[in-house]
């Protein structure tokens, strides 16, 4: 194939439509710029935004005093010592802005008595957590801020753009390379600044919580591209994914709002509460933190007292079916349709993985080390430390894409002309044109072993035999995929989308891994067999870079000191 | 015996010159065609093209094509041991196999909706 790539120009490039990559270009655009707005997938759909059933963390205040310090104090004590301080209280200080701007947008957040009212999450120290009834966030969310990019006439917004590679001339990132799953060809876009909310990385593992979409790119962009990621050992699992019976039309963390507003039990196989042996009494109450959970339940398994099919009991079978139905109206409908009833019977639930505490490396900015290129939203790592609280999420995502939005401008405004890529978009264009080779294994296969691996492997419990056996699969990998995308490069071609992805996915793993097997310790979502106890040593945040084709893991000479929080 | 679903799918890019192919997949309670689909992907032709993100959540509302003649989400319609017979959107514009082009206007890549440059 031989396909001239289509070049576009912009100010400002915005890759990924999510919650973060939706608001940093509302604010772009606001500041006076032209923004593409680009995703893999279509606008507003491909990521976990849309995906999100329940609560955005913030300290509000409506119901009840608060105030964000509480909130950066709650979040700094989940993270286990790691939080990046300044990007927390960013999350936390502008988190009620954002969340108010988005009900002037008519986003609908549940009200009580005329207030915005907010539910009480594991982690938290007062009810703070804000959500669209029922299980509605994060569709409500996608669409208010689709229809409020929708207004503004100086974004232009294209979906079935997959981002391949940014584009770096002398020193900075001049937008990027995009592969046109609709038609197969290259488009060159040149942009002024670059910002990536491209999502986090869950896909890599067997079972997730995420879309097809979040297999880590925006990861394997950036390192690319030259700017460093931190944390990336620290995979959050989100303890009680649906496990069984088999649920359709249903997301496995469908379970996390039936705790918020019910409780409900975690049984083990003899039907017992068992996170007390795991140092959290719960009792009926939703208060394990998301590291702990997870742990417990997977200790329980070990110790041969794990549900059927490998997992924890979740009970609501003390709830009256008029509260479940008060609580949870239509959804207990489709559970119905689905032959379960919650008042009856028990389902079964296991550790998933769900979200990214790592990311690319930002300052309050979201700028990164390389000039031109910003990040926003899961795509940053820091400012959740070793484990994320319930909520801080989607807060996270729409107050780093609205501060990306304005240094994106700013940065775009000092910029005269569009850079131009100076060849240094052709090897990009290359790949997505190219000719594949004809004999070639099978692309869906090679993702579903790498998703195996890195459950078995590279999971929530960790050993350093466990983690080499991963790195060595991965290697084998790398090399199977070869230098030449899969596929005839034609329409909507899976092969070579499946080959871009396990590029992504292979280099990312291995960030994953490297970082995992570096840090000698256990901490938050990052536990080690081999070394159970939290050192105060290894207080400190792990870099990993690629200096051609070498990924270098590294960290500062001594730990972090105490910085308290208010 | 395990029992089965036999998946009879469109093939092709062209509306006017596609083929039927059919797929025997594994059949469990609780499956959805798209899990169907997926496994085809894995296990026989990863050639198969499928537009679909979310998977299970029923979020992205990307995975809609016809089954036996139905409008459908594919990661709600169940799978059933039986033959279905899987189709592209017959009212959209074909992209490839069960892909059609579903993004409204205003969200598609379109060059020349968007400032277009020369090649550099
Ligand atoms: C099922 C689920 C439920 C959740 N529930 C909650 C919750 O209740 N509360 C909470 O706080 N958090 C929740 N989270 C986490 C939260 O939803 C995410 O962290 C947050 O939405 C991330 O927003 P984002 O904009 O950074 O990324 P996303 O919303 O994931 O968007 C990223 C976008 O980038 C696109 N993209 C990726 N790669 C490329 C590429 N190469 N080229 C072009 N585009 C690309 C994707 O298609 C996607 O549309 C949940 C997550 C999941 C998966
Ligand atoms: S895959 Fe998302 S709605 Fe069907």
């Amino acid at each position: 194939m031989s396909t001239s790539p289509v070049h576009i120009e912009t100010d400002v490039l915005v890759i990924g439509s999510g919650a973060a990559g939706m608001y940093a270009a509302i604010e772009a655009a606001r500041a006076g710029c032209r923004v593409l707005l680009i995703d893999r997938s279509l606008i507003g759909r491909g990521g976990a935004t849309v995906m999100a059933q329940m609560t955005v963390a913030v300290a509000l205040g409506e119901e009840a005093p608060d105030h964000w310090s509480h909130h950066y104090k709650d979040t700094l004590t989940a993270g286990r010592g790691l939080c990046n301080e300044p990007l927390s209280q960013l999350l936390c200080e502008q988190g009620p802005e954002c969340i108010r701007e988005m009900e002037a947008w008519g986003v609908g957040w549940a009200r009580k008595d005329g207030k915005i009212t907010s539910a009480f999450a594991p982690g938290h120290d007062r009810p703070r957590c804000v959500y669209v009834d029922f299980l509605n966030t994060g569709p409500a969310v996608s669409k208010t801020l689709r229809t409020a990019v929708y207004k503004l006439k100086s974004v232009a917004r294209a979906g079935d753009l997959c981002v391949v590679d940014l584009i770096k001339s002398e020193g900075e990132v001049r937008g990027a390379v995009a592969w046109h799953a609709g038609s197969g060809a290259p488009v060159v876009i040149s942009a002024k600044a670059t910002a990536v909310a491209t999502g986090g990385l869950t896909r890599l593992y067997r079972r997730n919580s995420a879309s097809a979409n979040m297999g880590g790119d925006g990861y394997a962009l950036c390192l690319r591209a030259g700017a460093p990621l931190i944390d990336m050992e620290f995979v959050q699992f989100f303890p009680i994914g649906h496990l069984a019976p088999r649920l359709i039309g249903m997301d496995p963390i469908m379970w996390d709002p039936f705790r918020y507003k019910l409780g409900g039990r975690l049984l083990n196989r003899d039907m017992q509460e068992f996170t007390d042996r795991y140092g959290v009494t719960e009792d009926g109450r939703y208060v394990i933190t998301r590291d702990l959970g997870t742990y417990a339940i997977l200790k329980e398994v070990e110790a041969g007292r794990g549900s059927p099919h490998g997992g924890a009991y979740l009970s609501f079978q003390h709830v009256p079916e008029a509260k479940l139905r008060e609580a949870f109206g239509p959804v207990i409908d489709r559970l119905a349709a689905n032959g379960i009833d919650l008042t009856k019977m028990p389902v079964e639930v296991a550790p998933i993985a769900h979200y990214h505490m790592g990311g690319v490396a930002a300052d309050v900015r979201m700028r990164t080390e390389v000039s031109g290129l910003l990040v926003a939203g899961e795509a940053v790592g820091g400012a959740n430390g070793a484990n994320r609280l319930s909520g801080n999420a989607i807060t996270e995502a729409l107050v780093f894409g609205r501060e990306a939005g304005r240094t994106a401008a700013a940065h775009a405004k000092a910029t005269k002309a569009v850079p131009a890529p100076n060849g240094a978009a052709d090897e990009a264009v290359a790949l997505i044109a190219g000719d594949g080779p004809k004999e070639v294994p099978n692309s869906a296969a090679m993702l579903q072993r790498l998703q195996a691996v890195m459950a078995d492997d590279v999971g929530p419990l960790r050993t350093e035999a466990g983690l080499k056996r991963a790195l060595a699969v991965v290697a084998d990998m790398t090399a199977a995929l070869g230098d030449r995308p899969f596929g005839d490069g034609g329409r909507f071609d899976m092969q070579r989308l499946d080959w871009f992805d396990l590029r992504n996915m292979l280099t990312v793993a291995r960030s994953v891994t490297e970082a995992a097997l570096a840090r000698t310790e256990s901490r938050g979502a990052h536990q080690r067999e081999d070394f159970p106890g939290m050192l105060p040593e290894w207080r400190l945040n792990q870099t990993v870079r690629l200096n051609g084709g070498r990924l270098e893991v590294s960290r500062p000479p001594a730990p972090r000191t105490e910085v308290a929080a208010q | 015996m395990t029992e089965t679903a036999t998946l009879k799918i469109w093939r092709g890019e062209d509306p006017a010159a596609g083929r039927w192919e059919a797929h025997a997949v594994p059949f469990e309670r609780g499956q959805s065609v798209l899990d169907g689909l997926r496994w085809i992907r894995v296990n026989k032709d990863p050639s198969l093209a499928i537009r679909f993100s979310c998977i299970n959540a029923n979020a992205c509302k990307e995975c809609m094509m016809e089954l036996d003649g139905e409008t459908v989400y594919a990661c709600t319609a169940r799978l059933e041991p039986r033959e279905m017979t899987l189709s592209p959107l017959s009212n959209k514009t074909l992209v490839r196999d069960l892909v059609t082009e579903i993004a409204p206007p205003a969200e598609r890549f379109a060059a020349e909706r968007i400032a277009v440059k020369e090649k550099p």
